[in-house]
């Protein structure tokens, strides 16, 4: 075989190698250490109120009570949630609030991937639905989920069916949804659309109508658009879950934490940072958890690769 | 058995923004079973789109295009003939075998036969060992015999191949060529072959046709008497009677009266 050389040779590397994966890991320590640093310089370094031109403050007070050490916020989440007898160290009161709130924005993150593509599927296989879907899609993001966040509510409470009876998580789960849908109606469609002629033609031939071309073609090649939009999906799912959680006025999640710790700032101003870093460490869990998602659907983000 | 590919009168009228673009005009063409006929002219000839009209990729604007008795439209619903592009347009998350199997998957032949196929066509091919591998391993023209080999999945009587080794080296593209005449003859089936290249052409075909361009339009058909396809090998390249036959269709080619005589019988 004339070929047979090249083809012995190694596959091409797609993926970088261990001592990558650890620097990139490392350069990402890196930033968050260079953050703290940055933070407890200007701390140090910066006018105790702050810098006023007029009236406007443009940089903030170095006070304790405006920005607590790095230590004093992490020292304070192992101490007890209140002074009360029995009450809970705060890390774990914020994983439990974390967990709530994660459960919540995982619902509202499937219910928003299922409405995604199922949109998706429908402005592929019709123009027209393409022409009038779509620039409401795009409108459906600019409503402040704020004003919206309350009608959800008002709406939810007056379903009742059967036994079935509308709880107030779910109301945060639709908004949580509601922000989740749009990444990935947007790249699930551009997705769809992005299979090449000679592919499409192929299938032409083999005279496969519109599903077995949508599984066997459109779908697959969908995925490396699809994975990066379930990602964003995942964080705006938790963004929606938080918000939703503090206008619709919703106990025991993560979003209450923040306005419930703030109001307590005053008094306690490491405590209030306690649940922002909970949030942050959602986002994180709910997008990772995605990537993960990534390695299961690996084989489909292969390239043809050039010859 | 009727003839593989008749065309009959086939204008093809593409409407562009600039205006009408004839790019076929006035074509007749007959393949008969079996035979190896090469498209050959210049870009703009209308070669690849005569292709397309075979293979109901396109439809005429004014004629008929039959293949094996049936109109286009139904020869590719029953999927009479396979094809391979210039790019060998394999799906990249799919190994090898994967690929071969789509056609005969979509089918919806049962499983233990789709594989017992793909396994026929991987040796015929000559592929071997590489059924697991994905497509961005193999070099392009281990790719191109992927496609070939998926081309002819469903045993058709038929290949459409638009210059398939167009992307390959020299060396390689030679190779494959005497593989392909080893295929077609071992399948029997005809086959169109859309190519720029007049050593292939010749070196390939039972006869070879010359195409012109604006309108595209067919210049001449000219017949290769070089034996029987399927019995070429690469000794041909440097015979006396295959640069005969280069001249004939560069000659064809370059508009010049048919000054060569097919008569490269007497000289084997």
């Amino acid at each position: 075989m004339s070929d047979a050389a090249t083809l012995l040779a190694p596959p091409r590397r797609r993926r970088a190698g261990q001592g990558a994966r650890l620097k990139a890991a490392s350069y990402g320590l890196l930033g968050i250490i260079a953050l703290a640093v940055a933070w407890e310089l200007y701390k140090w370094l910066g006018p105790a109120d702050g810098l006023l031109i007029g009236d406007v403050r443009v940089l903030p007070r170095t006070s304790d009570l405006a920005m607590p050490h790095i230590w004093d916020m992490a020292g304070r989440l192992f101490e007890p949630v209140t002074r009360a007898e029995g009450a809970r160290v705060l890390w774990l009161e914020i994983v439990i609030a974390a967990g709530l709130t994660l459960g919540i924005a995982a619902v509202g993150w499937v219910v928003g991937v299922i409405v995604g593509i199922g949109l998706a599927l429908i402005m592929q296989r019709w123009i027209l639905a393409e022409s009038a879907l779509l620039p409401w899609i795009v409108l459906s993001q600019t409503v402040p989920l704020i004003a919206f966040a309350p009608l959800v509510k008002s709406w939810g409470s007056r379903i009742e069916i059967g036994a079935f009876e509308w709880q107030d998580w779910m109301s945060v789960a639709v908004i949580a949804s509601y922000l989740a849908f749009f990444p990935v109606a947007v790249g699930a469609l551009k997705g769809l659309q992005a299979p090449d002629r000679i592919h499409r033609e192929l299938l032409h031939t083999y005279s496969a109508r519109w599903w077995p071309t949508m599984v066997h073609l459109r779908l697959p090649s969908a995925v490396p658009f699809l994975l990066p939009a379930l990602r964003l999906a995942a964080a705006n799912a938790v963004v929606g879950a938080v918000v939703a959680e503090v206008s619709t006025g919703l106990q025991g999640g993560i979003g209450r934490l923040v306005i419930q710790y703030a109001g307590q700032a005053s008094g306690d101003p490491a405590k209030a940072w306690a649940p922002i870093f909970g949030a942050i460490a959602l986002g994180l869990i709910a997008a990772g958890s995605v990537a993960l998602l990534g390695l299961l659907v690996k084989d489909y983000r292969r390239t043809e690769g050039e010859a | 058995m009727s003839a593989a590919v008749i065309v009959r009168g086939v204008d093809k009228i593409f409407d562009t923004k600039s205006g009408h673009v004839t790019a076929l005009s006035a074509v007749d063409l007959d393949v008969a079973p079996g035979e190896f006929v090469s498209l050959i002219g210049p870009s703009g000839c209308g070669k690849s789109t005569l292709m397309r009209l075979i293979a109901d990729l396109e439809t005429p604007t004014a004629g008929t295009v039959e293949v094996f008795g049936t109109s286009a439209h139904q020869a590719r619903v029953d999927q009479r003939y396979g094809i391979a592009f210039q790019q060998a347009g394999l799906l990249p998350w799919r190994t090898v075998s994967a690929n071969i199997a789509l056609p005969l998957e979509l089918s919806g032949m049962a499983r233990a036969e789709v594989r017992q196929r793909v396994d026929e066509l991987i040796a015929l091919v000559g592929l071997g060992d590489f059924g697991d591998r994905f497509p961005d391993q193999l070099s392009g023209g281990m790719q191109q015999r992927v496609a070939i080999a998926r081309a002819l999945a469903k045993k058709p009587q038929l290949l459409l191949m638009d210059e398939p080794f167009g992307a390959l080296d020299e060396m390689t593209r030679e190779y494959m060529q005497t593989e392909l005449l080893r295929i077609a003859a071992e399948t029997g089936a005809a086959v169109v072959f859309v190519t720029h290249s007049i050593p292939e052409a010749v070196y390939l075909s039972d006869r070879v046709v010359v195409m012109s361009p604006r309108p595209g339009r067919i210049a001449e058909v000219v017949p290769m008497s070089l034996g029987s396809t399927g019995s070429r090998a690469d000794d041909l390249r440097e015979d006396g009677s295959f640069f005969e036959m280069i001249t004939a269709v560069r000659e064809a080619l370059h508009g010049g009266t048919h000054a060569v005589a097919p008569r490269g019988v007497e000289n084997r």
